[in-house]
């Protein structure tokens, strides 16, 4: 596996985020936890986030990769850093679908650059499908269970 | 019973919106149907040898009459008059057509019910004590807890995509009746030495192709942790659990393989982090929930004596009701077994006649059991006289509950694209071989289970005497298994031997159960003897 790999900005179809993109390509965990200059990283399916979390203060962009939509790993990859304080990007790349966005969002992912464009029409249907939640994520999202009892 | 406020409400109409959404993409080919099938399934729909199939989820087990009311509508309208209920306590219909099932979804929503979560890799509709609020041994009832973890675990959005699917049980007696321990997380709540209730966690139970009989991971879960732990669990599985193998993928291999102790520190390890994101509901919401559970106004003063004097109907007392908590009080439970029936069928008909039952006799409610039947949980015994009559007229007062004729079978390979070998025709000549022979009776509780294929959804292992349908050279063959039990003393089957063919099995359990009868000691149920005396004798007079 080569160590330059991931997205660029052109990939990125949906964004909920301000700030500049990482202009450069993510590289592996490994080659990430090898050298101290890379901003981008890209986790795949079987790698653990945590072994992340030493380094997050110079991380501005994690690929979470999904060969496979029914791989659902990048998800406690995508809250592990969440929980454990990371605001840069995290960016759904790989089989990304129209519905999967809604409960990507919710595991704290911001940006989706799919490997097959999705219609805009149905996605942002997608993303504001569901008004109330009933867990309690990093989402900042209150659950039902606050709204219950304030 | 637990009723939706608006946000429950919200939620399965949003639900039905967004399943006819994806109906729609998949009909206008916008998403393959690979895309297509886990959003189908998390919805409770299967494509099945003939048609799809919808299983509906009945949290917990417990209905109301106008749910029951709804589900007979719901066989009449999408179907041919009929459901089945199955071994999760849901009930499933056999010919639903994909354009007309989110109208079945909306229907279902008018009555606080749904298919969410029914199938798929995710956690399952949550299973719990059909005797719950009426069982005299409960330490609490256990279905607000049970319904906390349904709300959780709905739409959880880090645990839809898990290596296989996962299925929760809690129960608050140490008397198991929902086979607790062969669940992927079996909870039994408890009391501990400072007399406070919580949480004893077992993880890594189930049946299936690699039967296991869950460990005990933790004893003790204060309630208010009680999601957070959960939470734990999962998170856990969901990283290492296999996806490499779908054979090997649910989290008894991990368990398994990881090794318990390895696995319930990694969970302590997540716990302790969770604990610390504030994920957990307040204790509040838990008090909100109880007294949709709290006992109904049970009357004071009941005769405590029924009217014995016909044969048939004291029998039927015996086989069919359990003692309640209340004093005047029994939970009557309605074989759907008749002999010689599709185990777990009722009609239309028969779905109206419990659910008006149980609006006249059990203060409005109703259970689906794993073994699949129905419960009035709550009837007065000067009223059984009476409700048994009813019963009768609609073929729904067999008196055989945990008999050999109360049989648990797969839909088999008369219905299901996974079986290799069909279950409802051994079962029915099973029961009607019994019955005739007036065997049944004798042989007192002996439970029978019949599994299509290694899936084992008919829980052949957990069976006194279980049989598990094979292909053997393109025929049904069918294998005998004996010694297994879901309860609290669960164990799992063992098989005798060379396997049968379809009325070779049914002349093997005969054969079986005479061993049992022949050497049976004062008091022995047929495990009890197998146990005592193991496989042997039965193996010699299987094979002789």
């Amino acid at each position: 596996m080569p160590d330059n790999l991931g997205t660029s900005p052109d990939d990125v179809q949906f964004r909920f985020r301000d700030d500049e993109m990482v202009d450069h390509a993510a590289v592996t965990v490994d080659a990430f936890l090898d050298q101290s200059n890379a901003a981008a990283v890209r986790i795949e399916p079987g790698d653990d986030a945590r072994e992340l979390l030493p380094h997050l203060g110079r991380i501005k962009l994690v690929e979470v990769n999904f060969p496979g939509f029914m791989d659902g790993r990048g998800y406690s990859s995508a809250r592990a850093l969440r929980e454990a304080g990371y605001d840069g990007e995290i960016r759904a790349v790989g089989e990304v679908l129209i519905d999967q966005l809604a409960i990507m969002r919710r595991c704290g992912f911001d940006a989706f650059a799919p490997d097959n464009e999705l219609d805009t029409a149905d996605a942002e249907r997608a993303f504001g499908l569901w008004d109330n939640v009933y867990q309690k994520t990093t989402d900042g999202r209150a659950p039902i269970w606050q709204k219950r009892h304030g | 019973m637990y009723k939706y406020d608006s946000y429950d409400q919200e939620m399965v109409d949003t639900r039905v919106a967004e399943f006819r959404d994806q109906t729609r993409r998949r009909l206008e080919g916008k998403i393959t149907e690979d895309q297509f099938k886990p959003l189908r399934l998390q919805n409770g729909l299967y494509l099945q040898l003939h048609a799809y199939m919808l299983r509906v989820a009945v949290p917990y087990g417990t209905l109301n009459s106008t749910q029951m009311h709804a589900l007979a509508d719901i066989a009449d309208k999408y179907d041919r008059g009929y459901g089945h209920f199955t071994t999760r306590q849901n009930i499933q219909y056999n010919w639903i057509k994909l354009e007309e099932a989110p109208d079945l979804l909306a229907d279902l929503a008018k009555v606080e019910m749904h298919a969410i979560q029914t199938s798929g890799n995710c956690i399952r509709n949550i299973s719990s004590d059909q005797y719950a609020g009426a069982a005299a041994d409960e330490l609490v009832d256990p279905r607000p807890y049970a319904e906390l973890l349904r709300q959780w675990s709905s739409f959880h959005p880090e645990f839809l995509h898990l290596p296989r699917k996962f299925k929760i049980c809690v129960i608050a007696s140490d008397t198991d009746r929902a086979a607790m321990r062969l669940h992927d997380i079996g909870i039994q709540i408890v009391k501990n030495d400072a007399g406070e209730i919580g949480c004893a966690f077992y993880v890594g139970g189930g049946m299936g192709r690699t039967p296991m009989v869950a460990p005990l991971i933790r004893e003790f879960v204060p309630l208010d942790q009680l999601i957070t732990y959960s939470e734990a669990c999962l998170r856990v599985y969901n990283r290492y659990g296999r996806r490499d193998n779908k054979y090997k993928a649910r989290i008894k291999i991990l368990v398994h393989e990881m090794g318990k102790d390895e696995y319930a520190r990694q969970v302590e390890e997540e716990f302790a982090h969770l604990l610390e994101q504030g994920i957990e509901p307040p204790l509040a919401e838990l008090e909100r929930i109880k007294p949709y559970f709290a006992d109904p106004a049970f009357k004071t003063d009941l005769t405590e004596k029924a009217d014995r004097s016909d044969d048939k109907f004291a029998r039927w007392v015996d086989s069919n009701c359990m003692a309640h908590k209340a004093p005047g009080y029994v939970a009557v439970t309605i074989s759907l077994k008749p002999v010689g029936g599709i185990p777990g069928d009722a009609s239309t008909e028969q779905m109206h006649v419990m659910a008006e039952l149980a609006k006249e006799y059990s203060f409005d409610e109703c259970r689906v059991t794993h073994a699949q039947n129905i419960v009035l949980p709550h009837v007065e015994i000067g009223r059984l006289n009476e409700l048994y009559g009813k019963l009768a007229e609609a073929d729904l007062a067999t008196a055989n509950i945990d008999h050999i004729g109360d049989i648990i079978a797969c839909p088999g390979l008369d219905y299901c694209s996974l079986a290799n070998a069909r279950s409802i025709p051994v079962a029915q000549k099973i029961s009607q071989r019994f019955a005739d022979s007036g065997k049944g009776e004798m042989l007192g509780q002996l439970k029978l289970k019949i599994s299509g294929c290694i899936n084992a959804c008919g829980h052949h292992h957990a069976g006194h005497i279980g049989i598990l349908g094979v292909d053997k050279k393109g025929t049904e063959n069918y294998q005998l298994l004996l010694g297994g039990s879901e309860a609290e003393d669960t164990s799992l089957a063992k098989i005798t031997g060379p396997g049968f063919d379809e009325a070779g099995i049914v002349d093997a359990v005969e054969k079986a159960a005479d061993v049992y009868l022949a050497q049976r000691e004062e008091g022995e149920r047929f495990l009890d003897t197998y146990r005592r005396i193991g496989m042997d004798p039965f193996k010699e007079a299987l094979y002789a």
